[in-house]
């Protein structure tokens, strides 16, 4: 399990470099991005020539990236056009992205996971297909469809809840935005899960467990779901970090200040320290992310071994 | 995973998804609060400021909202007529329009106490002017002498001030230019050259964290990226009080969600209204809508210095793109009438006294597809068989507009192939491209104003070598009557002159002229006495709360 563990830690140092190398050289692809400081009229040369020094870009591309990894292992990321440091952008933004993904995941475990059992159980009754053809339904319809819906019903026309977040990004004003975004991948937990209850509800061991008499709820929730959870925890911890990633449309509809926010913005402005900065964040907590996935098999399936 | 095997909601099915739903709805609710502000005060919407809060730095409108709150300069520019009026200033004298003495009023304070003397301004100018401080405004001080000691084109520079600025007492000092300018004094209003308070100086990051000036506002807190809650300061010594306790600038990313909030009952004032909702907006917010106009015209410039497009026949064939694209239509189905077609180059909000002609450009920006064909025809044809207008795909639904032109100019030559869009995907890189000269074809141009003279829409963009002479036109006629313009002491003659440069620009098709922009605008019920300024901003220290 240790040496497990210490081989993927080491796996990802040559993902981390090549990952971030990439977006370096993507974002720095898209030209100079001094040109777009002064608006509608170019900056005038003497002080575009300043900042281009000052932000380093006059360098050659390798020696900018070379720098910008070495300033990264010391916790600086550098500084956004705005004078920011990104240490600072992040601060403020991956809190209220964190919040936003708890929230989607909490969706998309306890209603995903729930709808998945009861239909599973239910194959063919009018709950199964109900929730079959809703979860068609969502994923067929775009997010960004979802959430200014959503925001125009409960927002405008009956008040529910403000149409947009406030700055504080409190857990109780994401609920409709997490909604929003977890609800494609809710709707594959739902059938991710229901296929696979469905499959083990025949297995062996399960009809071995009736035959002695336990307890039915007992049977469900540890025979059977225990068994059928795999796949779908693989599918929840991918999303971690797609959720994180992906939060830019979400973001935007809820004017929610996270991360997509930042990302957009770096974009826009072609502010490579922004982008890359936040990406290689995002890479982290994607590898992280697919560590414990695969290290909760085992407590899933105590057959999986890690040598 | 133990938590969520333990669930029970298979128990009782159809209830547990709808009970979830209730109670997302309700813990919503609750999180869901008032804005947090005072009853005489409004929240409006605003974008994360590009730059550093500096007055020098700032060069575009969302930082310049801002600027505009808590400071007040030596001039300012009606927010009705757009006429450059005295604020700070008591007198600008000259006799030759190159050495100006500036006498600033008495009583004038900084929010902070410190009193605003001749040495706020100088400070300051010198501060924005100097290379050192990176600031992007920096070739607003070019005109005063000694610019290129303090800002040279390359290399270090070679002094700390400005020799034209000299402090000659408490409340005077002395502008020396390097040429003649006679309009000098009403570029005053600018926001680049306000005064600042010596904290600026000497406690800098305390002072970008929150800035002090000295107008009608002050800053209560800014978080950045988020929000700024500017308060009514009670001590302001100017006639333009601000008649609401304050307002809260709210960031946000996308103007329909904004909308939307205001809508909503979230947010009171939203300052730009999405192109998608210009149908509704008449319905959504019955008499809370403003349009009118601001000091923004749309171009479709040419790289002239692709010898394709430098040649006498180019000359007509830019004529006849002109008069091939159908503005009226276009103004109306797309734009909704936020947008007017432009007859001359540069902007109703000048008023015809500012040096605004209505039909300057004549029978050339009229709607004629058979002038157009035989334009073309006469001129040789399209350079290269085909125009491509390149645009930057980012921002601003230029795609929409651009082809539009095209499908219009396709029309008008009957040939499918004659225009085409060429999207860049960001600004940065559109910019980059203009900048590098590696325009092949016509592109996109925007000119918002930055003060309300007809100087500005014209020097910048067509003079030799100009800051913003992107397709880099050149005529020696244009260039000579506008330095008669600028060395003209009476203000009607000066006009007369830049107008006749116009003509110019008209004969030759500099540019291609397109529309006006207007400013737009939408508010709650509890907002009166809502106006946008001639930069298409909201007047906040004139809106009334309740």
């Amino acid at each position: 399990m240790g040496r497990y563990v210490a081989r993927r830690l080491l796996q990802m140092i040559p993902v981390f470099f090549g990952a971030t190398m990439l977006i370096f050289l993507m974002v720095n692809v898209m030209g100079d991005p001094i040109a777009g400081l002064c608006g509608e009229r170019a900056c005038d040369t003497a002080t575009a020539a300043q900042l281009r020094r000052e932000f380093g870009l006059d360098k050659p591309l390798w020696q900018q990236y070379a720098t910008y990894m070495g300033n990264v292992f010391t916790g600086d990321f550098g500084t956004a056009f705005n004078g920011q440091p990104v240490t600072q952008l992040m601060a403020s933004a991956f809190p209220v992205t964190i919040r936003l993904t708890i929230v989607a995941i909490l969706f998309e475990i306890v209603v995903g996971i729930t709808l998945g059992v009861l239909t599973g159980l239910r194959r063919g009754r009018p709950v199964d297909t109900s929730v079959l053809v809703l979860t068609l339904v969502v994923i067929s319809v775009p997010t960004f469809v979802t959430g200014l819906l959503l925001q125009l019903l409960f927002g405008v026309k009956w008040g529910w809840i403000r149409p947009s977040v406030s700055p504080a990004a409190a857990f109780g004003e994401l609920i409709v935005p997490g909604l929003v975004l977890a609800s494609v991948s809710l709707a594959y937990v739902t059938r991710l899960t229901r296929t696979s209850i469905a499959e083990n509800r025949r297995a062996d061991y399960v009809r071995t467990a009736v035959a002695k008499g336990v307890p039915r709820r007992r049977v469900v929730v540890r025979h059977l779901l225990r068994n059928s959870l795999i796949p779908v925890v693989t599918f929840i911890g991918t999303d971690i970090g797609a959720l994180m990633g992906g939060a830019i449309v979400t973001e935007r509809i809820f004017n929610i200040h996270g991360v997509g926010y930042q990302l957009y913005q770096g974009i826009l402005r072609q502010n490579t320290q922004t982008v890359v900065g936040f990406v290689t964040v995002l890479v982290l907590v994607f590898l992280v992310a697919n560590l414990l996935v695969d290290l909760l098999y085992a407590v899933l399936d105590p057959r999986i071994r890690y040598a | 995973m133990r938590g969520v095997a333990r669930t029970r909601a298979f128990r009782g099915p159809r209830w547990a998804a709808a009970g979830a739903m209730a109670a997302v709805l309700v813990l919503a609710a609750c999180g869901g609060g008032g804005a947090g502000v005072g009853a005489k005060a409004l929240t409006a919407s605003w974008g994360d400021p590009q730059n550093p809060l500096e007055p020098s730095n700032t060069n575009e409108v969302q930082g310049g909202k801002v600027l505009d709150m808590i400071f007040r300069g030596l001039k300012r520019y009606n927010p009705r007529t757009a006429k450059a009026e005295n604020m700070l200033a008591e007198r600008i004298e000259t006799t030759d329009s190159q050495h100006f003495t500036i006498t600033v009023k008495n009583g004038w304070r900084f929010s902070n106490g410190e009193p605003v003397t001749a040495r706020s301004f100088v400070d300051a100018w010198n501060y924005g002017a100097s290379l050192r401080n990176n600031q992007k405004n920096a070739y607003f001080f070019g005109y005063i002498e000694g610019y290129d000691k303090v800002h040279p084109e390359s290399g270090r520079q070679s002094a700390d001030t400005l020799s034209g600025l000299k402090v000659t007492g408490p409340r005077t000092f002395t502008v020396t230019l390097g040429q003649k300018f006679s309009t000098f004094p009403d570029t005053l209003g600018y926001a680049a050259f306000v005064p600042l308070p010596r904290t600026f100086f000497t406690h800098h990051a305390a002072w970008l964290d929150t800035p002090v000036g000295n107008g009608p506002y002050t800053i209560e807190s800014y978080t950045r990226g988020a929000q700024m809650t500017l308060r009514k300061w009670d001590g302001y010594p100017g006639p333009d009080k601000a008649r609401n306790d304050g307002v809260t600038l709210v960031v946000y990313t996308d103007s329909n969600t904004a909308y939307t909030d205001v809508l909503g009952g979230n947010l009171d004032l939203v300052d730009d209204i999405p192109a998608g909702q210009l149908k509704n907006v008449r319905t959504d917010l019955a008499g809370r809508y403003i349009n009118s106009p601001a000091g923004i015209l749309q171009t479709i410039a040419f790289p002239f210095y692709d010898p394709k497009w430098n040649t006498g026949g180019a000359r007509k064939v830019r004529t006849g793109l002109s008069m091939a694209i159908n503005r009226k239509q276009i103004t109306e189905t797309i734009f909704r009438r936020t947008r007017t077609p432009a007859t001359d180059w540069t902007s109703p909000v000048l008023g015809t006294d500012g040096g605004f002609k209505p039909d300057l450009c004549g029978h050339a920006c009229d709607y004629d597809p058979a002038g157009a064909r035989k334009l073309v025809q006469e001129g040789g044809g399209l350079p290269g068989g085909q125009v491509r207008i390149t645009y930057n795909a980012d921002t601003g639904s230029h795609k929409q507009w651009v082809d539009a032109v095209c499908n219009s100019i396709n029309n008008v030559l009957g040939n499918d192939r004659a225009c085409v869009g060429n999207p860049v995907g960001t600004f940065a890189d559109f910019r980059n491209q203009i900048s590098g000269h590696r325009m092949t074809g016509p592109f996109r141009a925007g000119w918002q104003m930055d003060y309300p003279l007809i100087q500005n829409f014209l020097q910048p963009l067509y003079y030799t070598n100009a800051s913003s002479n992107d397709g880099k036109w050149s005529n020696q006629r244009f260039d000579h009557l506008v330095d008669q313009a600028n060395a003209e002491t009476d203000r009607p003659r000066a006009i007369r002159l830049f107008q006749q440069a116009e003509g110019v620009v008209r004969d030759n098709m500099a540019a291609i002229p397109l529309w006006y922009q207007n400013g737009s605008a939408g508010y709650s019920d509890r907002l009166h006495d809502v106006t946008l300024n001639p930069f298409s901003v909201p007047v906040y220290d004139e809106i009334r709360v309740g």
